[in-house]
């Protein structure tokens, strides 16, 4: 038995109903109790977040006239992280006439994922995935349209059809802002309230239920308890447990974490995506990773120098001194393949010193070939925003210099489990978008983020919750003074104080970018049993430095920034320390998972499904405890597991 | 590079607030000017003294959370750049640079360069929308939008809703945010049936929430770090009368 942790009970979503996959949605939909319009209103939901996910939920919870209290950290519900996504959202729409269907994006979907999600739930998602953009249209999302005026799609993430809707790079954006406009009109219909500058600090547990959770004011400090019939957490992902990513800067992982530690059970903690093309660090300085979007590797070739070191001006290297490595390793498919393994390759590079920029943590992505073949202007068209952004990050102009580009972290797979209703193992608290685990298994496809949130919030959720809704109305009892409430408000106080009184040496950002070179470094893009045990001893004792010796300068009553930071950073600890566990314990590897110990001859993942066709969920058990696994084994009834090769 | 930063300090809404002068050595062309003021913040921070609070989420100028005034231009000396995009590269070693926070009434300072826009949120609020609860759309190919309309529109949906128009209106007016408002939702046709009457509804409200009138200075769009163009503001304009004279026909009256 290993050191590391326990073995529990398996797990078994009880809700998917037992009939043919095309039905199930339906099925589950009649199945599902109704609320009477006018008990509604009777009926309150708090949603935590307001990306895709969780505005589009507060919108149509709204105009289905529940009271919906919508909380989220910025300072207004417009400028959640779902605004950065750049390339497209996929719908099995077949507009192109190319043979695709809800059948063949949920096929994409699965083997995209390594065969580590679940084929309900993604079922579902293809099958709503064309309402989702009949919706965003009538709101006036303005996507990409031809002269003709119909809508303009483009072929994204290795796939052969053409599904991605877009608007130009800032399809998140625009999608956004049809949720956030959808949920203002109900803010102004009064059935939604929006609390700006509130950060859920925990999550309040009556009677086995969620019933509330525990808010800070970011402004004036105050701790509020705040209740309601239902809880959902649309909080986005961890990916900044690894202190530089792609995620905005206050992306954190504290309200999932909270409610993992109330019950929760957090799935594939260990499945984190890794983007190949990012603009490369520049410094110990820096604050996040810029994403170029991938969509650039479909013209450009990337290369480092045949000679490691070789420092000369990259234009005046001829063809014979570059090593087009992915070209070479991977033939069939060339700058094209997936993701990880595209970012792994680049890794490897600059690890054996192969590496160009800055530390030599970068390789060229160069469209010299694509703008000498298509001219300048061309190449402006296709690409014209993202070069202005890659010149303004770096200085340099993509036109006459090749880019740099390095992997970074961008997406994270795992997250809270969630049955098909997308409720936790938490009755009354449901999950949706980045912050559950439900549809990417261990790899997400391009354009699938954007799906899953609206998806989830738009489709899913709205009629889910009501079945929990219908039954499970909070008793009437139940206040603020309620003992459970006041104990859980006490707490996230004495935690605040401590945090306070500590008065240490260092700053909350040594110990969060320590914290997250171990986690690149040892539960990257390449993990092996030998580096992550040693994590999980390194982020222990990091833990208790910090515990011991952080510096929070300031007081609770005011606008403290350093004090967010240093609650969020105290949860990435222990969260990191359970990525580090479930990275460990999956000795396969799968998706965006790669164990040094499982590959094939060829270098590329090895996949064991005969062990590890499950999902883990892992149940906390108390600080300094060993977590409990818990396993969702995955049933593929429609989809023939193979093994996935680029060669 | 050795800089030297004269930034706002102001402890909350009610306290009077002031310049205080700060020395930061080393810093790097690379870095952004949010980096460098991490930098700043980590020294302070080890000093025992308060970091300066400012806003920033995304650092890749798409959120519209960044919203610095320097050396009295909304987001910097760079066009077309919002200030998390803004590099010490364009500053010269030895400068002195001003840093201060958005100033209008209706944006109210919260603690230093921090400051209060849920006004624009309240404008959205007002009417900036299409009325289309879910459930009830069409198939998105049921109305044709023609390319030009459709780019349009986007043009104007491209606002971030930073602010920066109102910092540096001389008459404090959200014209700007409001006119790329009316001007995405009302240039496609799914806008239409609420296109006047959401124009008069976003104005009241831009009015009620104490932004000034349009006198077409321009600074609007020139410190725009998305490039809104000020013509917006006539399709705002345009509106608003056509909601306030429903009778009324682009052919003037004649005796």
């Amino acid at each position: 038995m290993t050191p590391w942790y326990t073995e529990g009970e398996p797990l078994r979503d009880a809700t998917t109903p037992a009939v043919p996959i095309e039905d199930r949605w339906d099925a589950r939909r009649f199945e599902t109790k109704l609320v009477n319009p006018a008990n509604r209103r009777r009926l309150s939901v708090i949603i935590v977040g307001t990306g895709l996910a969780g505005a589009s939920a507060a919108a149509t919870l709204g105009e289905g006239g529940y009271h919906v209290k919508s909380f989220c950290y910025q300072d207004s519900p417009r400028r959640a992280h779902s605004i950065a996504a750049q390339g497209g959202i996929n719908a099995a729409k077949n507009y192109r006439n190319d043979g695709d269907s809800v059948r063949r994006l949920f096929y994409d979907t699965i083997k995209g994922g390594d065969f580590r999600s679940r084929e309900s739930n993604v079922y579902r998602l293809a099958q709503v995935s064309t309402a989702i953009i009949d919706q965003c249209v009538a709101q006036g999302v303005p996507f990409a349209r031809e002269y003709g005026g119909l809508l303009d799609n483009r072929s994204f993430g290795g796939v052969q059809v053409s599904r991605t809707f877009y608007a130009r790079g800032q399809t998140g954006e625009q999608l956004l802002l049809g949720a956030y406009q959808a949920q203002e009109r109900q803010v102004a219909a009064g059935t939604v309230e929006v609390f700006t500058r509130h950060e859920m600090l925990d999550l309040i547990v009556i009677d086995g239920k969620a019933r509330g959770i525990i808010v800070r004011d970011m402004v004036t400090g105050e701790v509020e308890t705040h209740l309601a019939d239902a809880v959902v957490l649309a909080s986005g992902g961890y990916g900044n447990a690894f202190y530089l990513s792609t995620n905005a800067m206050g992306c954190n992982a504290t309200a999932i974490w909270r409610a993992h530690r109330h019950g929760a059970l957090f799935a594939n903690p260990c499945f984190t995506q890794i983007h190949p093309t990012c603009i490369p660090v520049s410094g110990d300085y820096q604050s996040k990773l810029t994403l170029m979007s991938e969509s650039l590797r479909n013209d450009g070739r990337i290369w480092v120098p045949s000679e490691g070191g070789d420092d000369r001006d990259p234009r005046e290297i001829p063809d014979t001194d570059r090593d087009y490595f992915l070209e070479r390793l991977y033939p069939a498919y060339g700058n094209l393949v997936t993701r990880d393994v595209a970012s792994r390759a680049v890794k490897n590079v600059c690890d054996a010193g192969y590496g160009v920029g800055p530390g030599s943590r970068g390789v060229y992505l160069d469209l010299a070939d694509a703008i000498n073949r298509l001219g300048q202007a061309a190449i402006k068209e296709k690409y014209g925003n993202l070069f202005d952004m890659y010149q303004r990050i770096t200085g340099e102009d993509p036109y006459q210099v090749p880019m740099r580009i390095y992997p970074a972290v961008h997406y994270t797979m795992g997250g809270l489990w969630v049955d098909y209703d997308l409720q936790s193992t938490v009755p009354g608290l449901f999950v949706i978008g980045e912050a559950n685990f439900s549809d990417h298994g261990a790899n997400r496809l391009g354009a699938s983020a954007l799906m899953q949130g609206l998806a989830d919030g738009y489709f899913v959720l709205p009629n889910t919750i009501a079945n929990y809704l219908a039954t499970n109305p909070m008793p009437a009892d139940i206040d603020a003074s309620h003992p459970v409430a006041v104990r859980t408000a006490d707490a996230v106080q004495a935690r605040i104080q401590k945090l306070l009184t500590i008065k240490g040496q260092r700053t909350v950002d040594s110990f969060h970018k320590e914290l997250g070179n171990i986690l690149w470094e040892k539960c990257g893009m390449e993990r092996t049993a030998e580096g992550l045990t040693e994590a999980i001893g390194q982020v222990r004792k990091l833990k208790e430095e910090f515990w011991n010796n952080v510096k929070v300068t300031g007081e609770n009553e005011e606008l403290n920034q350093t004090l967010e930071r240093a609650g969020r950073v105290a949860d990435f600890f222990e969260l990191a320390e359970l990525m580090c566990i479930d990275a460990l314990h999956r000795a396969e590897s799968c998706g965006g998972h790669f164990r040094t110990e499982s590959q094939t001859e060829d270098g590329e993942a090895l996949r064991n499904d005969d062990e590890f066709a499950y999902v883990a969920a892992w149940s906390f058990t108390g600080g300094g405890e060993q977590p409990v696994l818990r396993k969702e084994h995955l049933e593929f009834d429609f989809v023939e597991m193979t093994q996935r090769s680029y060669k | 590079m050795n800089i030297t930063l004269r930034i706002w300090r102001q402890q909350n809404g009610s306290d009077a607030g002031a310049m205080v002068t700060y020395r930061i050595e080393d810093v790097a062309p690379e870095m952004s000017f949010l980096e460098m003021l991490d930098v700043l913040n980590e020294q302070l921070t080890l000093s025992g003294d308060d970091p300066v609070a400012f806003d920033s989420d995304c650092r890749e100028g798409i959120c519209g959370t960044c919203s610095l005034v320097i050396d009295g231009i909304a987001h910097g000396p760079e066009a077309l750049t919002a200030v998390c995009q803004l590099h010490m590269r364009h500053f010269d070693d030895g400068a002195v640079i001003d840093v201060e926070p958005w100033r209008a009434d209706p944006f109210p300072i919260v603690k230093d360069l921090i400051v209060d826009r849920s006004a624009l949120d309240r404008i959205i609020q007002a009417g900036g929308y299409i009325t289309a609860p879910t459930g009830t759309a069409p198939d998105a190919h049921a109305t044709l939008v023609p390319k030009d309309a459709a780019d349009r529109a986007f043009d104007a949906a491209v606002c971030i809703g930073c602010g920066a128009c109102i910092a540096a209106c001389p008459n404090g007016s959200a014209m700007l945010f409001t006119g790329a408002k009316a001007t995405h939702l009302g240039s496609l046709p799914q806008g239409q049936p609420e296109r006047n009457s959401r124009a008069l509804a976003m104005i009241n409200q831009h009015d009620a929430e104490g932004f000034g009138g349009c006198t077409e200075i321009g600074e609007c769009t020139a410190v725009c770090p998305v490039g809104i163009p000020l013509n917006m503001i006539s399709q705002l304009n345009s509106d608003v009368l056509s909601a306030l004279a429903p009778g009324r026909t682009r052919r003037p009256q004649t005796g």
